[in-house]
């Protein structure tokens, strides 16, 4: 395939919890800027995977992985690898918001404030105004900049939360089903902010919700029990999927 | 079938809980309890002419010796709120560093298994009795300290103060570590997704989001020094000098109570004088809880919002 496209590539990757296997064989390349959706029924390994990607799999107890997952043609698993930066290229959005208890922006300039060089006081509220403005939110928090973020909704919460994953320029943004926990018009404010995000981002994005993932993204994976079973562009997946089992899990049939 | 109760289908229930709440209530009544006694001894300072004679309010706070049992008996309090202000800053500036340390790295750094170590044997540290870690202050610590520094006095604030750090580290430990280990896992994945280092992640997110719970801890710790008695009666050297200096021999107000209230003259001004000092003491513990009450509201509401 054409280098310069697939940013990101994952290969025989095999990720054990103690002796149990959860993910197995995987090989995927996920495409730059555009959105790939991580589906499968629970338990599947979905968020392993995608926390596989930053190595956020580190901070639990017996993980052990074997293959490959490459960032620019890097193997992230090498030895040498410096955690702090990968993270920092590869951003993450969780499952609840979880902005830190912290003025909203103090949430956002984290990131920033973490790395080497500390910008100075204007650039950083340069650096706050614009992650806001990406993220959909600054009309809506800037005149309480720095009141706490847990006063916020849970919605705004979570465009904060992807504010601050902006904030620190990734490249990568990964995000572990953002709208689970958020209602109807919070999802829609977030799913469109996704596909704005994609003229700069690649992202990464586990979902259990099948319309979401036919909504918002180009690709999908589908995973089972730990296999990938599929991987193709959504809309063929979504109308003329390759495999039975698919099938079956898009039309409902399990899942 | 009816749903009306029947008469003693829950009698043994409302028996268990009128008995719990009697304790409850008995628990407040004594603590109630202690403080009138406490007052009453003390308020003939105020009221009764004829000890007036010998202590009035304002001799607390006149010259700088606390000499009770004299000729000319004085009652100044500055030596010895001097000396339990002494002896508690140093035990504080001893003890809060080394358990809001340890506390930080057995809830952030330390493996699981190191973890279950950590706790159990630092919180068997509470158990020893005060006399002991009195008695290893007084024999043991003050002559390694003064061999070392090559101090004038063995028994000073600073053994005291050091000693007394042992005293109050496992509450401040423990209560610190329980503050920590509650804040939420998703505030330590969000900080490491955004690149921070472990240690950012522990100083800058996890101690700032716990800082109601540990600067309860660390008032708490305070409160305790400020109480015990033990330990800095046997290290401190005993002597009520007014003095800021920290390597001279010093006596704290609960020192003082306790070596004087069992030699002392019922119902004499002296007696009534360490009624005073120990309702002195009780309010400064109530005050230091308030504050510890206060803070932890007002940090909560500044760090995760007004309350709804």
């Amino acid at each position: 395939m054409q280098t310069g496209i697939n940013r990101l590539e994952i290969k025989d990757f095999n990720l054990y919890y103690h002796r149990t296997k959860a993910l197995e064989d995987i090989s995927m390349m996920i495409p730059e800027k555009k959105v790939t959706a991580i589906i499968g029924p629970s338990g599947c390994g979905k968020s392993t995977l995608l926390r596989s990607i930053n190595r956020m799999n580190e901070m639990i107890d017996g993980v052990t992985v074997e293959g490959q997952v490459l960032l620019d043609g890097e193997d992230i698993y090498q030895q040498d690898i410096d955690v702090v930066e990968l993270r920092r290229k590869v951003g993450m959005v969780f499952q609840r918001p979880n902005p830190f208890p912290k003025s909203i922006f103090e949430n956002v300039a984290f990131g920033v404030r973490m790395g080497d060089n500390v910008p100075a006081k204007q650039k950083l509220e340069e650096v706050v105004e614009r992650s806001l403005k990406e993220a959909a939110i600054w009309d809506e928090v800037k005149d309480r900049l720095h009141r706490s973020a847990m006063e916020l909704s849970g919605g705004q919460q979570q465009r904060i939360c992807i504010a601050r994953a902006l904030a620190v320029e990734p490249e990568v943004i990964l995000m572990d089903e953002p709208a689970s926990a958020l209602d109807p018009i919070a999802t829609a404010k977030i799913e469109e902010l996704i596909f704005r995000l994609k003229e700069k981002y690649t992202i990464v994005i586990v979902t259990h919700n099948m319309q979401q993932a036919a909504r918002v993204s180009d690709f999908t994976a589908f995973l089972m029990l730990g296999k990938l079973v599929e991987f193709g562009p959504t809309e063929k997946m979504m109308t003329n999927p390759g495999s039975k089992l698919t099938e079956d899990y898009i039309t409902g049939r399990f899942g | 079938m009816s749903l009306k109760k029947t008469r003693f289908k829950y009698l043994g229930e409302s028996l268990i809980e009128g008995n719990i709440k009697i304790t409850a209530i008995l628990a407040i009544i004594a603590v109630f309890l202690i403080f009138f006694f406490i007052l009453r001894e003390s308020l003939p300072i105020f009221f009764n002419g004829e000890v007036q004679q010998e202590i009035t309010f304002g001799k607390f706070f006149q010259g700088i010796q606390w000499q009770p049992v004299s000729d000319h008996p004085r009652f100044s309090l500055w030596p010895i709120i001097m000396g339990s202000l002494k002896v508690t800053m140093i035990a504080l500036v001893f003890a809060v560093p080394v358990a809001i340390g340890a506390a930080l790295y057995s809830s952030e750094f330390a493996g699981r298994r190191l973890k279950e170590f950590i706790k159990p044997v630092v919180e068997l540290l509470a158990g020893i009795p005060s006399v002991v870690l009195g008695f290893f202050a007084l024999i043991i610590m003050a002559s390694f300290l003064k061999n070392i520094f090559g101090w004038t006095y063995r028994l000073n604030a600073v053994n005291a103060g050091i000693a007394l750090g042992f005293a109050i580290i496992p509450a401040i430990y423990s209560l610190a570590e329980d503050a920590l280990n509650a804040v939420p896992k998703s505030f330590r994945e969000a900080a490491l997704g955004l690149g921070a280092t472990p240690w950012q992640t522990a100083v800058k997110v996890v101690l700032p989001a716990a800082l109601p719970g540990v600067s309860a801890a660390v008032l708490f710790g305070m409160g305790r020094a400020v109480g015990e008695t033990m330990v800095v009666l046997m290290a401190a050297g005993n002597a009520p000098l007014f003095s800021l200096n920290p390597l001279e021999s010093t006596r704290t107000m609960t020192a003082t109570i306790a070596a004087e209230l069992g030699e002392v003259v019922f119902g004499s001004g002296h007696y009534h004088a360490l009624f005073f000092i120990g309702l002195t003491l009780f309010t400064v513990t109530f005050v230091i809880n308030l504050i510890s009450w206060a803070l932890f509201d007002g940090l909560m509401s500044k760090l995760y919002g007004a309350k709804k």
